[in-house]
């Protein structure tokens, strides 16, 4: 079975050059803009795992992260932050709120790709 | 029945009485716990001012002048108020300086003068041993009254008995013996007396609860209180005389309250108690309401005693000043009568006892001493002094009261000894100029306080004296009628033609004026010499904490030997080693062995000896062992200096802490704004690193999609590579901005200042996105004025406002059917410039933060292509050339942003 893979990012860009990847890689993509439009896609068809922005406009990277973990119906999503929030303490944060990688922008293609395999095949 | 067995056992017993009190405090003292060091008692010890003068003389003058004996008490009273600095720098100079009298507190001021020091004893003996004999008289007298009891009769005059039938002789021989008791039980011959300030405490009880008793026996036994002795008063026609007569001559109750008021802190006896048995400063506070509160208690009962006696008496030749015995007296109150004699005999037992220990040091010390150290070389060396020393005054205290008696058989129940209280007073306030202004004026010298004194005294003599003596029949009466050698001027009770004054008014005012013009005169006409100014300084100086100033003003060298030596020889072998031991201690040595001989020791050692021998002497004995270099003017005023500099030092670096102070507080904020700015900055750099990594990032994925995969479609591949370059100008124009804004925030950019048509720029910024404008579809308005609008400006930086503000505008229209108008309005003195679009607006909240850095609205799904810098450097910009921008919108109609900038001002 496929998977699906969202990605939520306010950069049209970004999220164009992911969803590319993650098609070739051959997952199904769906992409939201912001995390308020991230929630309802989740809510509507459960991915199998979040590739998220941090700073977006409406609702941010961690609040979306922290819903997420707080509800029980969604445990076991994988969420990847994909950022250009850097630093250390942020990294920390993202971390503690419940994301299972964190990968700052700009990134290696490879590495993300590799990261989003093992943190799907660690699920099954 | 009071029979003379009765009234002796019980005087006797009172004397007993007293000696164990005065024992018993002085064992405790030896113990270190003093009794005396107390407020209250303090204070009560003041009371010695009140005598038999008052116990007795206060209803005797009442009688006479009605309440013309309230001055007497008034002046004590206001001059308390302000012993809390006048009295505590006399303390405090005389702890500092171990000052035993008034005598030596004087001569100590004008620089250690044996000859100033001997005067104001002479002055002082002079003009107190009259004032004992009255009281010897006194206590004879209200004797003998007692032993007719319950007979009121008057004793015959007493010159007219045998000198050895005289029982005041024996009581003074019995308060010789007991004031040698009393003041120098000890072998040494320290200035304190504790044992006889606590007896002295007591007896003011004594006298104030006798006087008391008498009085409410008076008011509410006799009488039904004091309406009512009143009201009998004024019918028998006695009370107006007392009141309003009392009540005459202004300038009279103004002299008997300054003459009081100086004397209340000139007497001997009380320059004795509350300076030199002052055992704490604090005790001052209490005694400042505590003794004047005494003083309107022992005056309630003066006149209702001198009416009842008028009342009682009448036709009887009853003298008034007896009344406060003779009361009782008569009616029969065994008891009360014998309280009231032994209330009488406290006030004058009180004051001799006092008052001839002081007078007793003064003669020791200023007197024989100056006179003994003449002879000091003939002096064995090993000789014990400290005996000699309590032999010459137990000598004084005898030689004292014995003149006193003198003075009582010889002036007997003449004028001179009635008056003599305020003769007395007149006599100790000469000291008031020279103890007085002495402790405020720098400027006050040894001659001038000799020349003040010696005038003062000699006007004293002259006007006071010798009339009360010519009154007594000893002088012919017509020096006071015709003037010496019929001289009219020179007339003692009238001098230089001054009529209209009572004698005490007339002699105050001519002493006093002669005294303080004689003083001030001499000091003027000379600088003071070195010791004169080392003195002089401490003095002024007490209360300004120097007390160690004294000490730097030796220079010299000496032997701890040799100083031992001499203050063993004073002060007793056992006591002066224990002294200095103590000092040694306090030095923080060992042994006596260890103390250097330096300036400290030197200083101590004599202000030990100004303790037994006054400070005169103690000068003069102390530079017989040491070889003392004579300091120069110079010098002691540099060591003056020092002291002040000192003074000065601590106030410049009290000054500098609270610069310190205000520095730091200054830098804590500066840190704060400091620490806010970097903050900004971390954000500012947080968010630029944010700008360049998200571009980096879209740039960075599709390189190296395009690198791994070669066989990518072509219109896949050209979209990447766009995407790529349109990144790529997106990072370089946030590189730019960011320069650009940094430059502009640290004033490093350059600006023209130069006229500028706004018009121009309008249409030329216009013009230049023409393109930009045509690719989206978008319809431009122009709603301009036909005239230059002229204003001061950067017109490079104008031009850079405008585009940012057109292409937003054009980034925010619908594609086709966009409509941005361009604005261009002449107000009163400015010009406005707007630029509004028919986009999806600024949503209310956005709106206060759309000049913020990286803020950016619109919702992610139509954002715009931008840095988020464009119009934070349009309103740094617009700001720098004195304008203003702003933004309003509605998210139906669009957005409009409006900036305003001053018109050009017209050439003046």
């Amino acid at each position: 079975m496929t998977k699906t893979i969202l990605i939520v990012d306010d950069e049209p860009n970004i999220v164009l050059s992911v969803e590319y990847l993650m098609k070739r890689e051959g997952y199904q993509v769906m992409t939201a803009s912001d995390g308020q439009v991230a929630m309802e896609v989740i809510a509507d068809t459960r991915p199998d795992l979040l590739i998220l922005d941090v700073m977006m406009p409406r609702k941010n990277g961690f609040e979306v992260c922290r819903e997420i973990r707080a509800d029980p119906a969604l445990s076991g999503l994988p969420i990847l932050m994909l950022s250009a929030k850097g630093r250390e303490a942020e990294i920390k944060k993202g971390i503690s709120l419940g994301a299972d990688a964190y990968i700052t922008k700009p990134f290696s293609t490879h590495d993300l790709v590799d990261k989003v395999n093992q943190l799907l095949q660690s699920r099954e | 029945m009071l029979t003379t067995t009765i009234v002796v056992i019980a005087s006797l017993g009172y004397l007993g009485l007293l000696f164990a009190i005065a024992y018993w405090a002085d064992r405790r003292a030896d113990q270190n716990r003093s009794v005396i060091s107390n407020a209250t008692i303090y204070a009560l010890s003041l009371a010695v001012y009140c005598t038999a003068w008052t116990f007795y003389g206060s209803v005797g003058r009442a009688a006479a002048t009605g309440i013309g004996f309230l001055p007497i008490y008034i002046g004590p009273t206001l001059i308390a108020a302000l012993w809390g600095t006048l009295l505590l720098k006399m303390v405090r100079v005389s702890k500092s300086q171990r000052i035993t009298s008034i005598a030596d507190f004087i001569a100590s001021r004008y620089g250690k003068s044996h000859l100033l020091g001997g005067l104001v004893t002479i002055i002082a003996v002079l003009g107190i041993v009259p004032y004992i004999a009255l009281q010897l008289k006194a206590i004879s007298r209200s004797f003998t009254i007692l032993l007719t009891y319950p007979e009121v009769s008057m004793p015959n005059p007493a010159d007219s008995l045998p000198l050895l039938q005289d029982t005041t002789l024996y009581v003074a021989l019995l308060l010789a013996a007991f004031t040698i008791l009393f003041g120098t039980r000890h072998l040494d011959a320290s200035e304190r007396h504790e044992g006889m300030v606590a007896a002295i405490a007591f007896e003011s009880i004594v006298k104030l609860v006798a006087f008391l008793s008498v009085g409410i026996f008076v008011t509410y036994q006799l009488h039904d209180g004091f309406t009512d002795l009143f009201d009998k008063a004024e019918n028998a026609g006695i009370l107006n005389p007392l009141i309003i007569d009392g009540m005459k001559g202004y300038e009279n109750w103004f002299a008997l309250t300054l003459l009081s008021a100086l004397a209340v802190m000139m007497l001997p006896r009380q320059f004795q108690v509350a300076v030199v048995e002052n055992s704490g400063e604090q005790h001052l506070r209490r005694a400042v309401w505590l003794f004047p509160l005494y003083l309107f208690l022992i005056n309630i009962f003066v006149i209702p005693i001198a009416l009842a006696g008028q009342l009682t008496f009448v036709g009887e030749n009853v003298d008034a000043d007896t009344f406060v015995l003779t009361l009782p007296m008569a009616h029969h109150q065994g008891s009360l009568t014998l309280l009231a004699f032994l209330g009488g005999m406290s006030a004058a037992t009180g004051m001799v006892i006092v008052e001839t220990i002081a007078l007793s040091t003064m003669v020791c010390n200023d007197l024989v001493m100056p006179l003994l150290l003449k002879r000091w070389k003939q002096i064995p060396p090993d000789a014990d002094l400290s005996k000699l020393l309590l032999r010459i005054r137990r000598g004084a205290i005898i030689l004292i009261l014995l003149l006193g008696f003198l003075y009582f058989r010889l002036a007997g129940e003449a004028y001179a000894l009635v008056s003599i209280g305020l003769i007395s007073f007149s006599a100790v306030a000469q000291f008031a100029p020279a103890m007085i202004i002495g402790l405020y004026w720098r400027g006050g010298t040894r001659s001038g306080a000799l020349a003040g004194l010696l005038s003062g005294f000699v006007i004293w003599v002259y006007t006071l004296l010798l009339p009360s003596f010519a009154k007594s029949g000893w002088l012919p009466a017509g020096l006071l009628e015709q003037g010496p050698f019929a001289i009219e001027l020179l007339k003692p009770q009238a001098l230089f033609g001054l009529t209209g004054l009572n004698e005490i008014t007339h002699c105050l005012f001519w002493s006093l004026s002669f005294n303080i013009g004689a003083y001030i005169l001499f000091s003027l006409w000379r600088t003071p010499r070195v010791d004169e100014a080392t003195q002089a300084s401490l003095f002024v100086d007490a209360l300004k904490n120097q007390q160690f100033l004294g000490v730097g003003l030796w220079r010299g060298t000496a032997e701890v030997k040799e100083l031992l030596h001499l203050a063993e020889r004073f002060l007793g072998n056992e006591r002066a080693r224990h002294l200095f031991q103590a000092f040694a201690k306090r030095r923080k040595l060992t042994d006596i062995k260890q103390l250097p001989a330096d300036a400290e020791t030197v200083y101590f050692a004599e202000t030990l000896l100004a303790g037994a021998i006054g400070s005169a002497s103690a000068r003069v004995m102390v530079s017989s062992v040491t070889t003392e270099e004579t300091l120069g003017m110079d010098e002691v005023l540099n060591i003056l200096d020092e002291a002040s500099q000192i003074r000065a030092y601590s106030k410049a670096l009290e000054r500098k802490s609270h610069q310190l102070e205000k520095a730091t507080r200054e830098l804590k904020e500066a840190n704060e704004r400091l620490q806010e700015l970097d903050r900004l900055k971390d954000d500012f750099m947080s968010s630029v690193t944010h700008e360049l990594r998200t571009p980096l990032a879209s740039i960075r994925a599709f390189s190296e999609i395009l690198n791994d995969d070669p066989d990518i479609a072509l219109n896949q591949r050209r979209r990447f590579l766009g995407i790529i370059v349109n990144e790529t100008k997106r990072l370089s124009r946030l590189v730019n901005q960011v320069l650009d804004l940094a430059k502009i925030e640290s004033g490093r950019a350059d600006w023209n200042a130069e006229d500028v048509d706004l018009l121009e720029i309008v249409e030329e910024a216009i013009s230049s996105t023409e393109q930009l404008f045509a690719d989206h579809g978008t319809r431009v308005i122009r709603a301009l004025p036909d005239h230059a609008c002229i204003v001061t400006g950067d017109r490079d930086r104008l031009m850079q406002v405008l585009l940012n503000l057109l292409s937003n505008a054009n980034k925010f229209v619908p594609e086709q059917t966009g409509e941005v108008t361009v604005c261009l309005i002449s107000k009163q003195d400015r010009y406005e410039v707007s630029v509004s679009d028919n986009g999806p607006g600024i949503a209310a909240g956005e709106l206060p933060n759309i000049f913020e850095k990286f803020r950016q609205a619109g919702s992610a799904s139509n954002k715009p292509i931008g840095t988020g810098l464009g119009l934070p450097i349009s309103k740094k910009i617009v700001e720098h050339l004195g304008g203003n921008i702003w933004a309003e919108s509605t998210t139906e109609n669009g957005a409009i942003f409006t900036f305003a900038l001053p018109k050009k001002k017209k050439a003046a």
